[in-house]
């Protein structure tokens, strides 16, 4: 019996389907499971797993979290970067914070579990938080003193133009006191919880503010990684924590120096990618070096 | 030496290894492509699917064979999603929810690979190797399958006979892809890509919190997912996972991947049409728009304009430490000239310009390279577009390649270059007008960015995505899925028909008054058609989004 043509086509499709599926859905990826276990790339192939007496403590690949159970970093470690995947370094949910560069105005709701913070005023905050642990200037520009985004909501007469009726500090809620007292002549007024101050006209204007334009605590410092996994830091954000730790760890700084040196990795071939220095590692070769007190 | 300097070297390391194998690799394509002699492993496997590989089929066999096996694939697979649970190494998950599989299923087949699910939480993994990375393989094939169709319309005259589609996919994925997967495998493996069946580790960190560390078949997926331009991660945050990309050299390899073979198939079209200046002349096209692209989206991220990156003081936001600005820019661009959509750094989080150039790329039509195989027949269309404007100039009959240029081809091309427009920006309007921009994570411009690009991303099969955008919901997986379907096999019935059209034809022998296509007149006039028709289309909708957020 002949099939017709359009069922015979469908048929000779499920069976190449099939087919294909053995060879690369099953043959290949095993066989590079197999290959993966000769010796040399077992380690890497199973998750560059590390482990301390017997125990897995992580991955050299997988950044981790050295804060306590609240979430306050153990100042006798290296502090990762900000993450964003889960709770934080949690690899069964990977993110990034996919926040816009224009991301400036927080949500200040009625109900305080309601409110979001915007990816400016996360960054201020960290930046205070970090200049504070490490003793360093937490300063920024677009920055307000007290760690949030210093951004204005700025209402004109006939809305776009005109001479300036009212100033909003869109961050800021009592009791905080207002980056700036005036603008163009107009007291600026704290946030009300529940507005949304673009919504009822105001034009959205960060302030510059007079904080150096390379910040004391580094890039990375503030930000979150792409993968929210990231297990470097730069090699300037673990100079600024060298004080602290070595203070921790009652620890020459000198010595704290070297090793941080010797867990860090230049640019592959001299041009690829950044330098950076892989947390994990140092910290373990800390709590081996100079065993917490 | 500075970032800057640092970065440039990369750039230009990668232009050097294209150039290197632009030959030897795309005369291997070439070889592989029209040889005629099949080898007795193949032989055997024709056997098994029940085809005569020495069957010549019409434009319309052909395009049936590639619909079938597409349908056959979408139903496959979406079975496979609606199943995992009865399935080994389904790692206790429950079955991916319908619209969600049907998106899935969709995406995958047309070699978009957009994700609107997290990897690590939702796919099992065999549902991950035997399901999504076959169809990894498979759709790339297809995509060259349909490529090499087209060039043999110009190649040859007066018959009606393009190929055979199943020769065409079993040779290529089992010659080209396979191989080179293999290698590119034991390569990120011997960087740190984990390969292995485990399902996860529990750590316990050095400050006593708990960590699951996931396992799974991850470097084999990521060399064809890269190699195939198709994109879709193993895990949710694709190559910048340090499992998936974990040092600086290995993301230099999976730039490379991307770029080698849409990069070497105008290769394959020189030998083809017997006139290697002719592939010659479509790379350079390709070149320039890509290198452009590259040098200005590197320029708006090293510079980091906006506040938040001002604050900063780079933009740094979505980016990983080993990578840096540069190189993920390098890699975002990358991705989205070539139809890929894998990413090592979050798009969303980039400046307003470099984020809107990465729109743009995609709006390109995905030519410079494009997509295995989409990228050489979207250009190829362009190119037929540029004899006719220049038809026009002169008042001439359009030729290309000795072939006449008459209204049935210009139709053919025009079709083609209006499908991707229509469904983003009726898509777009649509998300709008039904309020279901509303699961937008930022406001304002950037919140139309964000609706812009997953359509964009979507109807040009790219798969990346500005990732604030929730799309797990109904409305838009079912949206997204229509154009990927769309955005795929329209064309490609387009392209086949266009190469049928062009096979019957008698050659035109070259005369004083014919346009050459190999000079830098006739590549600077497709670089401009390509540009000029992206931006008549859609510059209103990027003033609305990135432009807006970015002046």
């Amino acid at each position: 019996m002949r099939l017709p043509t359009w069922l015979a086509q469908h048929l000779a499709a499920l069976r190449a389907l099939l087919v294909f599926t053995v060879l690369l859905g099953l043959a290949y990826p095993l066989a590079m499971v197999a290959i993966g276990q000769i010796p040399g790339l077992a380690g890497k192939a199973d998750g560059s797993l590390v482990s301390v007496n017997g125990k897995t403590v992580g991955s050299s690949l997988i950044g981790q979290s050295f804060t306590d159970a609240d979430g306050n970093p153990v100042p006798r470690y290296f502090q990762s970067r900000p993450s964003a995947a889960g709770d934080g370094y949690d690899p069964t949910a990977t993110s990034a914070s996919n926040l816009g560069p224009e991301d400036i105005v927080d949500t200040i709701a009625t109900n305080p579990d309601d409110s979001t913070q915007s990816l400016l005023t996360q960054v201020c905050t960290r930046s205070k938080a970090i200049g504070a642990l490490d003793g360093v200037d937490g300063r920024r520009p677009y920055c307000t003193a007290d760690g949030v985004g210093a951004v204005l909501a700025v209402f004109r007469r006939d809305g776009l133009t005109g001479p300036v009726a009212r100033v909003v500090s869109v961050n800021q809620v009592a009791p905080a006191t207002a980056f700036v007292t005036t603008y163009e002549g107009v007291p600026v007024e704290l946030a009300q919880p529940g507005h949304d101050y673009r919504a009822e006209g105001g034009v959205i204007t960060p302030i510059r503010g007079d904080a150096p334009a390379q910040p004391a605590v580094p890039t990375d410092a503030v930000t979150a990684s792409g993968s929210g996994l990231d297990p470097h830091i730069s090699p300037a954000y673990a100079e600024i924590q060298v004080a602290r730790v070595a203070r921790e760890r009652g620890a020459d700084p000198a010595e704290i120096r070297r090793l941080l040196r010797e867990h860090t990795t230049g640019r592959a071939l001299g041009f690829m990618g950044e330098p950076a220095v892989n947390v994990l590692e140092l910290n373990l070769a800390l709590d081996k070096k100079f065993p917490p007190r | 030496m500075s970032t800057t300097t640092a970065g440039i070297i990369f750039i230009l390391s990668l232009v050097a290894a294209l150039v290197a194998v632009y030959k030897p690799f795309g005369d291997y394509l070439y070889r592989v492509v029209s040889g005629t002699r099949h080898s007795r492993p193949e032989r055997g496997l024709y056997r098994v699917m029940g085809v005569n590989p020495a069957a010549e089929q019409s434009w319309g066999v052909y395009a049936r064979s590639v619909l079938a096996f597409s349908a056959v694939s979408i139903l496959f697979l979406y079975a496979f999603m609606r199943l995992q649970n009865h399935l080994w190494l389904s790692l206790g998950f429950e079955p991916v929810v319908t619209h969600g599989a049907w998106n899935t299923a969709v995406s995958f087949v047309t070699n978009t690979n957009w994700q609107w699910y997290s990897g690590e939480s939702t796919m099992g993994h065999l549902v991950q190797m035997a399901g999504l990375a076959v169809q990894n393989f498979v759709s790339a094939a297809v995509g060259v399958a349909v490529a090499v169709a087209l060039v043999r319309g110009f190649a040859r005259s007066r018959t009606g006979e393009l190929g055979n589609f199943w020769v065409d996919l079993t040779r290529i994925t089992l010659r080209i892809l396979l191989p080179v997967c293999v290698l590119a495998t034991i390569a990120l493996m011997i960087g740190g890509a984990v390969q292995n069946l485990s399902a996860g580790t529990d750590a316990t960190t050095l400050t006593g919190a708990a960590q699951h560390l996931t396992g799974g078949p991850v470097a084999s997926q990521e060399a064809i997912k890269d190699l195939g331009t198709n994109g879709g991660g193993f895990y949710n945050v694709n190559s910048a996972h340090p499992f998936e990309n974990p040092t600086s050299w290995t993301n230099w390899i999976e730039i490379f991947l991307l770029l080698v073979i849409p990069f070497s198939l105008p290769r394959v079209f020189g030998r083809m049409v017997g006139q290697n200046r002719q592939g010659y002349a479509i790379v350079a096209v390709m070149a320039i728009l890509a290198l452009g692209s590259i040098a200005v989206t590197n320029g708006f991220e090293l510079t980091g304009h906006g506040t938040v990156p001002q604050a900063v003081s780079a933009a740094l936001e979505g980016k990983e430490t080993r990578f840096g600005v540069s190189n993920s820019a390098m890699f975002a661009s990358s991705t989205t000239l070539t139809s890929t959509g894998s990413v090592d750094s979050f798009h969303d989080s980039y400046t307003a310009l470099g984020g809107g150039m990465l729109i743009l790329n995609m709006m390109l039509g995905e030519v410079a390279p494009g997509g295995v195989g989409a990228g050489l027949y979207g250009l190829l269309i362009l190119a037929v577009i540029t004899v006719f404007v220049a038809g026009l100039m002169v008042g001439r009959t359009p030729e290309y390649i000795g072939k006449k240029i008459s209204s049935r081809e210009i139709k053919l091309a025009s079709l083609y270059f209006l499908v991707t427009p229509a469904l983003v920006l009726a898509g777009t309007a649509a998300a709008f007008a039904t309020g279901n921009n509303s699961t937008a994570l930022n406001v304002g411009p950037h919140g139309l960015s964000e609706v812009l690009y997953a359509f964009t991303s979507a109807s040009n099969n790219n798969g990346s995505a500005f990732a604030g955008l929730t799309v797990s919901t109904p409305w838009w997986n079912t949206a997204l899925g229509i154009c990927m379907l769309l955005g795929r096999f329209l064309p490609i019935i387009l392209v086949l028909a266009l190469a049928g059209s062009l096979a019957r034809q008698q050659p035109t022998p070259a005369s004083e008054g014919t346009l050459p296509t190999h000079r830098p007149l006739f590549v600077g006039m497709v670089v401009g058609v390509t540009v000029i028709l992206v931006a008549l289309t859609f510059l209103p909708a990027l003033a609305l989004g990135p432009l807006a957020e970015g002046l």
